[in-house]
């Protein structure tokens, strides 16, 4: 019976310090007859190349783990903007498909069943390098709502300038902090009294006003830096001043936005699929109305059924924005496992660190939710 | 007559409503359609933004006219029923009716109507639609990569082997049946990757070698997802029985294979097969590029397959296990004639969603350098002759990925109801 246990495990066991002592010792001698020295120290050397597109200081002089950061935090400014724009596109389209009106319901799944059977990496080529190039040149561009250009060479639109932005920035962070205990405060009186308060309101007026008031008087003040068209030479233009974003951070965004909306629009129409129709008149048979029922009794449930599979979804628009790499978007595959790793030539190191991030941030979002999880579940008794 | 109410149709006023309805809905469209297609604008007095809303508020206004109640006309209450119960839900109804009126035509145009097909050569495009010539001149290159024409039979003949080998299963005699779970997964890919050496990649039988990186366009793409779809099955369902094992050794490491597969993007793991497991290699070992990719793609794919399994086994009752056992089943007995058919009965459409997502993954291996159909379409993209076609290869490879995808999933949906048993 002891044997039965500990025979399996032991092959493992044996089966798994074979294959990695083989790789080790292979790479060991691989790297000796190569000349190289496994290590980090590379990541403090310059790394001399540029990166088309960074949110933090860079350039040539700057070192390998600069770059490596810059990388990283492209590819969290995609999965960032995709996953508030997949959340809301998702949760209108699933809603839709459940709409009573036939042509919504029809439109909801034909864009559903359209997007999600056609490769994400097709689509990034397509918004790329078909429907973007298709747009004007700088010089040609129509002005849109009087202030941005679309052009071929990325999207121009004004550019704030803040003067003490730290003292506006604060004054939200206070706000949120009021509207908070607020709330909280709410949700005691309603115990108490039976009363609601209306709290929607009174935190959209303090969310609104305090900022507003900085204006008036802590010397906050906002500006802004329009897009102008210069010539650079004979054929060739551009826009000086304003914000620019390039038309390979759009495609990208675009095609992860569309491609993983199908799959939270799938998510949330199961959600609210999967709450019996008791608990709705239930909860207006008690005297709730439309949207209380909504928010007070559909939502809380349905959000159980949604948040796992739609997390899973977060997850897999964040690694999938790894496919910048096929279209030149500096994210971190294309900094660091690309360019990075052709100058070095350190594979295993680089690699490695590449893979080591994307599964610390898989992991680390998969434990928040696993807590998350845990917190909304039903107590069963 | 009764009176009338212009803002509460009723029954009584039927054909007054009715018609009234029916001219501003037809109106509507009409305004819409001259200002787009003809560029007459019949409301340009109004101020601007009332102009542009002019076509959706006439159509609204038409279907507030007919929405009446048990009227006895069928198709009204069907139109009420379905597009019109309420004017938010009008508004919404036009505009989606207007979109299309918007989109479609042109879009017709551009496919289909002001298309070229005829001709091969780039001038034969005179049209201002899309140039489908483009699709027919590249059509061996889309399918069969840079593989030599006239060897093209080759791959054709291999494709319809294996699926007759993979049909074969469907029609073997009752007794042989309790094997045909043996002969998918081990004697079909054995026979697949043969028929694939001997014929496909040639160099024997007087065959000319063709090396793998002239394998390329669609049929490279059947080749990916085919060995990785039956390799990473019975990988994956051993890591499934593997995580809910009780034996820590067995159950950890395959957790941590299994997250960490699933943690990294695939694209890292083709660039770690194509630049850093060479390392991990003798030296002057070398495996074929494709070899390595397929083997890549599976051990993602295993990953996934295994989660997948795990969802089926957890949902399956304690009192199967507690049955299986109490009849003195062993482990193995227990799992292959009572736990496993049962739970793979549960994850068909999990199981379908992995296949369909390793299919949409295949064209990541542009990474390594094989070009498969997405990978031809850029390469085709690039050839002087042939600029600026980069739309119509995209749409093509877009229709062709759809119909593939899209059967599948409904294939999988059918096995899911043709399966289904009550508990």
């Amino acid at each position: 019976m002891k044997l039965k246990k500990i025979l399996p495990q032991l092959l493992t066991l044996l089966f798994i310090i074979l294959v990695f002592g083989f790789f080790t010792m292979n790479a060991q001698e691989n790297m000796e007859t190569r000349g190289l020295e496994f290590g980090f120290g590379f990541l403090n050397t310059q790394a001399s190349f540029d990166i088309q597109f960074s949110l933090i200081d860079y350039d040539g002089s700057h070192t390998y783990a600069r770059a490596y950061l810059v990388g990283l935090l492209n590819t969290l400014l995609v999965a960032f903007i995709g996953i508030i724009l997949a959340t809301l596109l998702g949760a209108l389209v699933g809603v839709a498909r459940l709409s009573p009106n036939y042509l919504i319901r029809k439109t909801a799944s034909f864009y559903i069943e359209f997007f999600r059977n056609i490769p994400l990496l097709l689509q990034i080529f397509f918004w790329y390098f078909a429907a973007l190039r298709a747009l004007p040149m700088p010089e040609d561009a129509p002005m849109i709502l009087n202030s941005s250009f679309m052009t071929i060479k990325g999207l121009y639109s004004p550019a704030p300038i803040w003067t003490n932005f730290d003292v506006f920035f604060i004054t939200i962070i206070i706000a949120m902090i009021i509207i908070f205990f607020f709330a909280r405060y709410a949700k005691k009186k309603q115990e108490q009294v039976g009363k609601r308060l209306p709290v929607l309101l009174i935190s959209l007026a303090i969310f609104i006003s305090l900022p507003l008031l900085t204006f008036l008087i802590g010397g906050v003040d906002l500006s802004w830096s329009f897009p102008v068209i210069r010539q650079m030479s004979a054929s060739s233009y551009t826009f000086d001043g304003g914000f620019k974003i390039p038309p390979e951070l759009i495609a990208l965004t675009l095609a992860l936005t569309l491609y993983t909306a199908t799959f939270i629009a799938e998510n949330v129409r199961a959600g609210i699929q999967g709450i019996g129709k008791g608990q709705k008149e239930a909860a207006a048979s008690i005297g709730l109305t439309t949207s209380q029922v909504l928010k007070l009794v559909i939502m809380p449930q349905a959000l159980r059924i949604i948040i796992p599979p739609t997390t899973n979804q977060y997850l897999n628009l964040t690694k999938n924005s790894s496919l910048a790499a096929a279209i030149a978007y500096p994210d971190l595959v294309l900094v660091f496992a690309g360019t990075a790793m052709m100058q070095t030539g350190r594979a295993i190191e680089i690699v490695g660190i590449t893979m080591a991030t994307y599964l610390t941030i898989s992991l680390g979002i998969s434990l928040l939710m696993n807590w998350y999880n845990k917190r909304i579940a039903i107590q069963e008794k | 007559m009764t009176k009338i109410n212009l803002l509460k149709p009723d029954n009584n006023n039927l054909p007054l409503f009715l018609g009234l309805g029916v001219v501003f809905f037809v109106f509507g469209i009409f305004d819409f359609y001259l200002s787009n297609f003809l560029s007459l604008n019949i409301t340009s007095f109004l101020p601007r933004v009332i102009n542009f809303f002019t076509p959706l508020i006439f159509a609204v206004i038409g279907l507030h006219f007919i929405r009446i109640e048990f009227s006895g006309i069928k198709i009204l209450d069907n139109i009420n029923k379905n597009i019109n119960t309420s004017n938010f839900n009008a508004i919404l109804s036009v505009s989606i009716i207007l979109l299309i009126i918007f989109g479609l035509p042109p879009l017709l145009n551009w496919l289909i109507l002001d298309a070229n097909f005829a001709g091969d050569t780039k001038e034969a495009c005179t049209g201002g639609g899309a140039c489908w010539v483009y699709i027919k001149v590249w059509f061996n290159r889309f399918m069969y990569g840079m593989y030599p024409n006239a060897e093209q039979w080759r791959v054709n003949i291999t494709f319809i082997a294996v699926l007759v080998f993979m049909a074969a299963g469907f029609f073997v005699p009752t007794r042989l049946k309790n094997y045909l779970s043996l002969y998918y997964t081990i004697l079909l890919p054995i026979i697949s990757f043969a028929l694939i050496y001997y014929i496909i990649s040639g160099g024997s039988f007087g065959l000319v070698w063709v090396e793998t990186g002239a394998w390329g366009g669609l049929s490279l793409t059947f080749m990916v997802s085919f060995f990785s779809l039956i390799f990473c099955f019975p990988l994956g369902m051993m890591l499934a029985l593997g995580r809910r094992s009780n034996l820590p050794i067995v159950k950890y490491s395959s957790l941590s294979f299994i997250e960490f597969w699933r943690g990294v993007p695939l694209i890292t793991v083709l660039f770690m097969s194509a630049v850093m497991f060479p390392m991990f290699l003798p030296e002057g070992t070398y495996i074929d590029k494709l070899i390595r990719v397929v083997v890549a793609i599976t051990l993602f794919e295993a990953a996934y397959t295994a989660e997948v399994i795990r969802g089926g086994l957890q949902a399956l009752p304690r009192g199967q296990y507690d049955a299986a056992k109490s009849l003195g089943m062993g482990y193995w007995r227990m799992h292959v004639f009572v736990i496993l058919p049962q739970a793979l009965k549960l994850v068909i459409p999990g199981i379908a969603n992995t296949f369909l997502a390793l299919i949409k993954d295949t064209p990541l291996i542009f990474v390594v350098g094989l070009l498969e159909l997405v990978g031809m379409l850029n390469l085709a993209k690039t050839n002087p002759k042939w600029l600026g076609f980069s739309m119509e290869g995209y749409v093509f490879a877009g229709i062709i990925f759809w119909i593939i995808c899209y059967s599948m999933s409904k294939y999988s949906q059918n096995l899911e109801l043709k399966y289904k048993t009550d508990r």
